[in-house]
């Protein structure tokens, strides 16, 4: 069995594949696996050949095959861009989860640090609090929150979702953040201590440089919640030009009767990018952190 | 582990001698975390409790009413569909995704050529945001150009279009393949990071004894893959249950109630209806499912752990 160096294990190649055949192995592996890629794709594939299809080819199966587009057009995303306050909605999204982010993970790394190394009398019990604090939906407090941010007077302004999100992301991330300092050896401190650094200086030129990777997955992942986050943000906020992208998506696109359904692919495809983007560059992280975090 | 406690030589200075103390320092890096959590979580949860006792409205402070929004709730029959449909799509929807993301995961851990390809792609459904997708299957279950309808037809399986969301069955049918479409990722990739965790001896020395695939399957996967299987299920059950955004995009709650969850339900009185109180009640409702949901599936799975000797 060998260890990689991301820490999986992997079976030594081939392992006992060659016990079974090939045509065994297309039906048992490849078949299902080519299934599930397919179902999983499948919206994806209907979202991007919605957004570049000409309503005439949309509505009309009889002499279009739906599946294909004929003439691409650019029409919806243009209507989208221009004629809609979606731009808008992107600004607040991108200015909204990074703030979030930034205070979570701000937050997060001094919990994280003081629970897993301080050992400070009861970090045990607030080490478990902080996970229960992630266990609680907000499907449970939205009611109250949109009371205490109406008397806040934060109510559709940005600060309402900025300084809600840290909610679900705190406790995440410092749970998260655990894990990864759990993995750096406390010798490293002891040194550091003996050679008479302060705490302090033990976080920032010991610690936090050795989990930069541990940091920047909890950030993608805190962006990327706050980025996918919907309740929040249906319920505190109320004018247009305030609104996130999936919230703005679903209200403002949506109209009575007649269903733009060229421009909402347009907006789901856009809106869905940066997360997507963003994701692939450090999908690695992503799994590893992702994993790291369940398996403890 | 108290090694961390080097006696530093005292220096008099009370600023110093605070930035050594483990609990002080503990209590003033916890600062910020427990600020944000107390003010936007914890004070929240009892507020919605205490809500839940009044019968506030928007923009009108309640008056304690004792238990009258759950007695309403009690004879309200609307509530109780909702209590079904949640436990129903929380049932169903976390067994598929459980098969399913099981399976998927055994399939991403055999041998594959462009396997961190696999990998990547198949999370896709969980890192875009549920809303942007839900949109898209409410354009695939579209009742008069939805693709799934034109395929089936196509194929010569069925003679007339589905009616996917307007018909009660088909809209709970729905709803919860949209569920388990994003829910899949999660489980799989979760359970794979387990899969590869046991060690590949274990297969070989089950093969040797005359193990079929299935007995390997039964008697050495899934034994060492219960604990991750009970963390993650947990997981997901406990965010099925509170699942809000899938059903407010693709039906919001209809036909009939026959999809409304107790969050959309929630929602619904409480924010749309302006019933604060109400809407928080039935938040509260919520919560002995929740803590039910994660007691039996946390000791549940938890148990087998230590019976086949793991330690606790």
């Amino acid at each position: 069995m060998a260890v990689t160096e991301t820490g999986t294990t992997r079976a030594d190649d081939g392992g006992m594949g060659y016990l079974q055949s090939v045509p065994r192995r297309v039906v048992t592996v490849y078949l299902p696996l080519l299934v599930f890629v397919f179902v999983l794709l499948f919206p994806f594939y209907w979202m991007t050949i919605t957004a570049i299809k000409p309503n005439i080819e949309m509505t009309d199966y009889d002499r279009f095959n739906p599946l294909w587009v004929v003439h691409p057009t650019l029409d919806h995303i243009r209507y989208l861009l221009f004629e809609t306050s979606y731009p808008g909605w992107l600004l607040n999204t991108v200015i909204i989860s990074t703030a979030a982010t930034v205070i979570s993970l701000f937050a997060s790394v001094f919990a994280a640090y003081a629970i897993e190394r301080l050992r400070f009398s009861g970090s045990r019990q607030v080490g478990l609090a902080v996970f229960l604090a992630y266990l609680v939906p907000p499907s449970i407090l939205f009611i109250p929150l949109s009371l205490m941010v109406f008397k806040l007077g934060l109510y559709d302004t940005p600060f309402a979702l900025i300084l809600t999100y840290p909610t679900f992301l705190v406790p995440f991330c410092t749970w998260l953040l655990m894990g990864y300092f759990r993995s750096i050896p406390f010798e490293l401190e002891e040194c550091a201590l003996i050679d008479g650094a302060s705490r302090w200086q033990i976080l920032v030129k010991i610690v936090l440089p050795l989990s930069v990777p541990g940091l920047i997955s909890a950030g993608i992942f805190a962006f990327t919640l706050s980025w996918n986050e919907f309740i929040y943000a249906l319920t505190f906020i109320q004018s247009s030009e305030n609104k996130t992208v999936p919230v703005g998506v679903l209200t403002e696109l949506v109209r009575s009767d007649v269903y733009e359904w060229g421009s909402l692919m347009a907006g789901a495809l856009i809106g869905s990018l940066p997360v997507v983007i963003l994701y692939s560059f450090f999908v690695e992280h992503y799994v590893s952190s992702m994993t790291g975090a369940v398996k403890e | 582990m108290a090694v961390t406690t080097a006696a530093a030589p005292s220096r008099p200075s009370l600023l110093s001698r605070l930035a050594e103390s483990r609990n002080a320092l503990g209590f003033g890096f916890m600062l910020p975390s427990a600020i944000l959590l107390l003010v936007f979580l914890t004070y929240p949860l009892g507020l919605g409790v205490w809500l839940g006792f009044t019968d506030a409205r928007i923009g009108r402070p309640g008056i304690f009413i004792g238990l009258e929004n759950y007695e309403y709730l009690w004879d309200d029959s609307v509530f109780w569909l909702s209590v079904f449909n949640t436990v129903l799509y929380t049932v169903s929807a976390s067994i598929l995704k459980f098969m399913l993301g099981l399976w998927l995961a055994l399939l991403l851990n055999e041998n594959l050529p462009f396997k961190s390809f696999f990998r990547a792609v198949v999370l896709l459904p969980w890192v875009v945001p549920t809303v942007l997708s839900a949109i898209a299957f409410w354009w695939i279950y579209d009742s008069q150009f939805s693709v799934l309808s034109w395929a089936l037809q196509q194929m010569g399986l069925i003679d007339h279009r589905i009616n996917f969301l307007g018909d009660p069955t088909n809209a709970r049918a729905s709803v919860i393949a949209a569920n388990v479409w994003r829910g899949i990722p999660f489980v799989a990739i979760t359970l794979l990071a387990g899969l590869q965790t046991i060690p590949q001896s274990l297969y070989e020395a089950g093969t040797l004894d005359g193990a079929s695939r299935w007995q390997l399957f039964r008697y050495v996967t899934l034994p060492l893959l219960t604990p991750i299987i009970a963390i993650t299920m947990t997981f997901s059950v406990l965010f099925t249950f509170t699942d809000f955004q899938l059903i407010y995009v693709l039906t919001r709650g209809g036909p009939v109630n026959a999809t409304h969850l107790m969050a959309t339900l929630s929602f619904q009185r409480g924010i749309s209806g302006g019933q604060l109180g109400e809407g928080a009640a039935i938040a509260v409702a919520m919560i002995p499912f929740l803590l039910a949901a994660i007691l039996f599936s946390y000791f549940g799975l938890q148990r087998r752990k230590w019976q086949q000797g793991g330690g606790d």
